[in-house]
């Protein structure tokens, strides 16, 4: 920082050229910073990707799958919900048609959960062979269209007498 | 009949677009005015022709027209009117035409206000906005048009998205977006017109192109703060920010906005960076187009993403046209793109700037690497994943923290050069305070670094940027004897520009002590309770259900629970959260209650229930300052009204203080004073008595 002088004025736009010696290390130190940079983001991608899998994939993978964030997506099997409310422990399989992987999440499930509905979780998958989750999400579609009536309608939300008018 | 006057309407403008932009080429390249006004008209018509439309498309919302493509697609007759209206950027042909409408009324005004200026920049921009409106025109006419006929008509519509029609921010986030969003292309419109009439060497468009930054700057920060809030008060997970592939769309352009607004000063200032502008307005412009095809194809799925066709591929030939342009005219004004003035001192205003935008082009990188990695990896691995928030804070924090000391730093130093006697007087006080912080964290028991670090450089750049407050308003005061509200009026006046700039920093810090509160000291309690269950939260802190209860809505039912909050075992409130069933959807959409003090929310979501009404499973949050962050947008935007408020340039003899100057003020016309005390000096018997005199 050489060339400091207060005194001149700003306003006239005279071309002063850089100091010559100065440019290659410049230069220098952008290179340095956007690779620090760069090799920074890209270990900060890989470690944080999360994978969508099936239960089929997630098994497949075994050990490379274990520990992981994996996002998680499938059916939830009849028959296999377990849920404690007062502990608001809830234990359920999800499968694909081909596997199934046995999760664990706490915290109350979303209203309607049930089964065969198809969920997404996102969690671990430990290595006692049981999906930690920690997030848990009814896959709702978005396309706009009522229920059919083969699908039951719409179960009563709430019991008459509690309906205000 | 409304949709043909709808679609009639939207073609005329498509061809006047192209009558527009023949006109003012052949008018610039022959020397013919005439022609060249004759483009300004179709401006003025355009805007009227996608009023006609816009207004056709509402009629039809709300005299629900099942017979038109849209309506049937986002109509119902139980949804209710305002609901009906705003479902008009609800889905994607309506939001297309939204945003034809913005970008056409923002081209109207851009014309109409420039319209005497000389040369050749208002005409060559007015081609560049015509040709955005082209490309826009072009799809209301094909892959998003809204207007196609539905037959046979049906009785009722599905109604829109039940998300977006859960929250009366839904009437505000969107077009406050649209506001922010399409106003970046004004910008890029004077860029490209800047460079087709050879006029960017002038200080004349950086000018134009500063003021409409920041308008449109606003506009977006307000619309990013209004969209967290929304997610806050709807999504009912208690969260506001979650890397959200759309989140990212408006916080992208919004990054490169902020970056060009404290480079501009370094340019108009010192003459250098002109390049590294119109590189920066250029990516904005890109990156709100780009957003636009992530949120808008359908390649990502979010609320945003309206099942489509072939948009995608339209969007994706636009960036490419609009790349290949910029980098041609760029390269075609090499010369007038030269810096001027070159780096002094690593201590001063212009290194901090540099150091910002380095800062904020690297924060822009991360997110925009964080949101394509998923589409890039499946596009070439077939692997589906997403990159989760670990990545994005991980990445962003560091750089947060750093912004928010650069915050402080920046305005205080000069520009040129900082003695470092001016760097000990300058910087003792901020760092006592910072340090004072970090000790008081300390002893709270905070022990994540960042959280800690967030604080305290909160806290520096606080008192940096109020220090520019205090230290001019009693220099006022000792020169004219003036009383504080005076002083600090005048001053203000006198500068609103920098003044302005100063206050958006305090919205900013105001903000990033509401998120760094809210995520360090967020508490969360889920519990399933009888009617008259307590369930104690945290401390004296408890909540009580005290029933459910149920209601039918022409367009939904809802299922709400009675909570009171308890402290000590009485009652200071009650709050009701609840769950809402849409006949569209199988999924209810809650709707979280929270109860909103300075100090922080109480957030009940409604999780769970049985049908008889004897159990509920509730969310309680407690949030800490989170209302800072709504507060501190509004900071912002008051900021940026005082910057951007059209001042007369004798206003700013209001700066005049009697110190010492320390050189002429800049070439740019508008005068920035390098430290707060070092205006152009004029005696002070020319310094007028009236702030009202500024317009």
């Amino acid at each position: 920082m050489s060339d400091v002088n207060d005194t001149v004025p700003d306003a006239t736009p005279t071309r002063v050229s850089r100091n010559p010696s100065r440019k290659p290390l410049a230069i220098g130190a952008l290179v340095v910073l956007v690779g620090a940079f760069g090799y920074l983001m890209y270990g900060g991608v890989e470690e944080n990707l999360v994978y969508f899998l099936t239960p089929s994939e997630l098994v497949a993978k075994g050990d490379k799958a274990v520990d992981r964030p994996v996002r998680l997506g499938g059916q939830v099997v009849a028959g296999s919900v377990q849920w404690n409310a007062d502990a608001l422990d809830l234990r359920f399989k999800v499968t694909d048609g081909a596997k199934e992987v046995l999760v664990h999440s706490t915290g109350a499930p979303p209203q309607m959960f049930r089964a065969a509905i198809g969920v997404v979780v996102e969690g671990k998958y430990g290595r006692s062979g049981v999906f930690e989750s920690h997030s848990l999400m009814v896959k709702h579609s978005n396309e706009y269209r009522p229920p059919a009536p083969s699908e039951g309608g719409h179960p009563a939300r709430l019991d008459k007498t509690l309906i205000r008018s | 009949m409304t949709r043909m006057l709808g679609l009639a309407s939207v073609w005329i403008a498509l061809v006047m677009a192209i009558y527009g932009i023949v006109v003012a080429v052949m008018g610039l390249t022959r020397n013919k005015p005439a022609y060249v006004a004759s483009a300004f008209q179709t401006v003025y018509v355009n805007f009227a022709l996608m009023t006609l439309a816009i207004g056709a498309m509402i009629y039809a919302l709300v005299t629900h027209d099942f017979s038109i493509g849209y309506v049937a697609q986002v109509g119902s007759r139980t949804t209710p009117l305002l609901y009906t209206v705003i479902s008009l950027w609800g889905a994607l042909e309506g939001s297309i035409l939204f945003w034809g409408w913005v970008l056409a009324m923002y081209s109207a005004v851009v014309v109409w206000t420039n319209r005497h200026r000389v040369g050749g920049l208002v005409p060559w921009s007015t081609v560049a906005l015509l040709s955005i409106c082209f490309f826009f025109f072009v799809l209301l006419v094909g892959p998003a048009n809204p207007w196609h006929l539905v037959s046979p008509v049906l009785a009722d519509g599905p109604g829109p998205n039940p998300l977006l029609q859960n929250h009366i921010l839904m009437a505000v986030h969107p077009p406050l977006l649209y506001l922010g969003y399409v106003g970046m292309s004004v910008p890029f419109a004077f860029a490209v017109g800047a460079l087709l009439s050879k006029e960017i060497h002038s200080d004349d468009w950086i000018r134009l192109t500063r003021r409409w930054t920041l308008s449109a700057w606003t506009f977006l920060s307000l619309a990013i703060i209004a969209g967290m809030w929304w997610s806050y008060e709807v999504l009912g997970w208690g969260g506001y920010w979650a890397w959200d592939p759309v989140e990212n769309a408006s916080f992208m352009p919004w990054l490169t906005a902020t970056a060009f607004l404290h480079s501009v000063m370094v340019q108009e200032r010192r003459g250098m960076l002109k390049l590294w502008n119109v590189n920066l307005i250029v990516a904005t412009f890109l990156l709100t187009i780009l957003g636009t095809f992530l949120t808008r194809s359908g390649i990502i799925s979010s609320v945003h993403a309206f099942t489509t066709g072939t948009i995608g591929y339209y969007f994706l030939g636009f960036i490419a046209l609009c790349i290949v342009v910029s980098l041609v005219l760029v390269a075609g004004n090499s010369e007038g793109l030269r810096s001027e003035g070159h780096l002094d001192s690593a201590a001063s205003r212009e290194t901090v700037f540099m150091v910002n935008n380095l800062f904020l082009t690297g924060f822009t990188f991360v997110v925009v690497l964080g949101t394509l990695f998923p589409l890039v990896a499946e596009a070439f691995k077939g692997v589906k994943v997403t990159v989760g928030a670990p990545f994005f804070n991980k990445m962003t924090i560091p750089i947060c923290v750093s912004l928010l000391f650069l915050m402080g730093v920046g305005p205080s130093l000069p520009w040129k050069a900082a003695s470092r006697e001016q760097l000990r007087r300058l910087f003792v006080l901020p760092s006592a305070i910072a340090l004072a912080i970090v000790v008081l964290a300390v002893m709270r028991g905070m022990r994540d670094p960042y959280g800690i670090a967030a604080f305290a450089f909160a806290g520096f750049a606080l008192s940096c940027n109020l220090r520019e407050y205090a230290v001019g308003t009693m220099a006022r005061m000792r020169a004219h004897g003036e009383a504080v509200p005076v002083a600090l009026a005048r001053l203000i006046a006198g500068n609103r520009r920098r003044h302005g700039g100063y206050l958006a920093h305090i919205g900013i810090i105001t903000v990033a002590v509401g998120v760094t509160a809210s995520s360090s000291f967020r508490f969360e309690r889920e519990a399933t309770l009888k009617p008259g269950q307590v369930m104690p939260v945290k401390g004296d802190l408890s909540v009580r259900l005290k029933q459910l209860w149920g209601k039918q809505e022409p367009q939904r039912e809802v299922v709400g629970a009675d909570v009171e909050i308890l402290r000590n075992g009485a009652v200071i409130g009650t709050l009701d959260p609840r769950m809402n069933f849409y006949r569209t959807q199988e999924t209810p959409v809650p709707t979280p209650a929270v109860r909103s003090r300075p100090s922080g929310d109480v957030y009940i979501n409604l999780m769970a229930y049985t049908p008889d009404g004897q159990s509920a499973t509730l969310r309680v949050i407690l949030e800490p300052f989170v209302p800072w962050i709504w507060f501190g947008g509004l900071i912002v935007a008051m900021g940026a009204l005082v910057s951007a408020w059209p001042t007369a340039r004798r206003a700013e003899r209001f700066a005049s203080v009697p110190l010492p100057p320390r050189g002429p003020v800049g070439s740019a016309g508008v005068a920035f004073p390098g430290t707060g005390l070092s205006g152009a000096a004029l005696p002070m018997s020319q310094a007028p008595s009236s702030p009202t005199s500024t317009s």
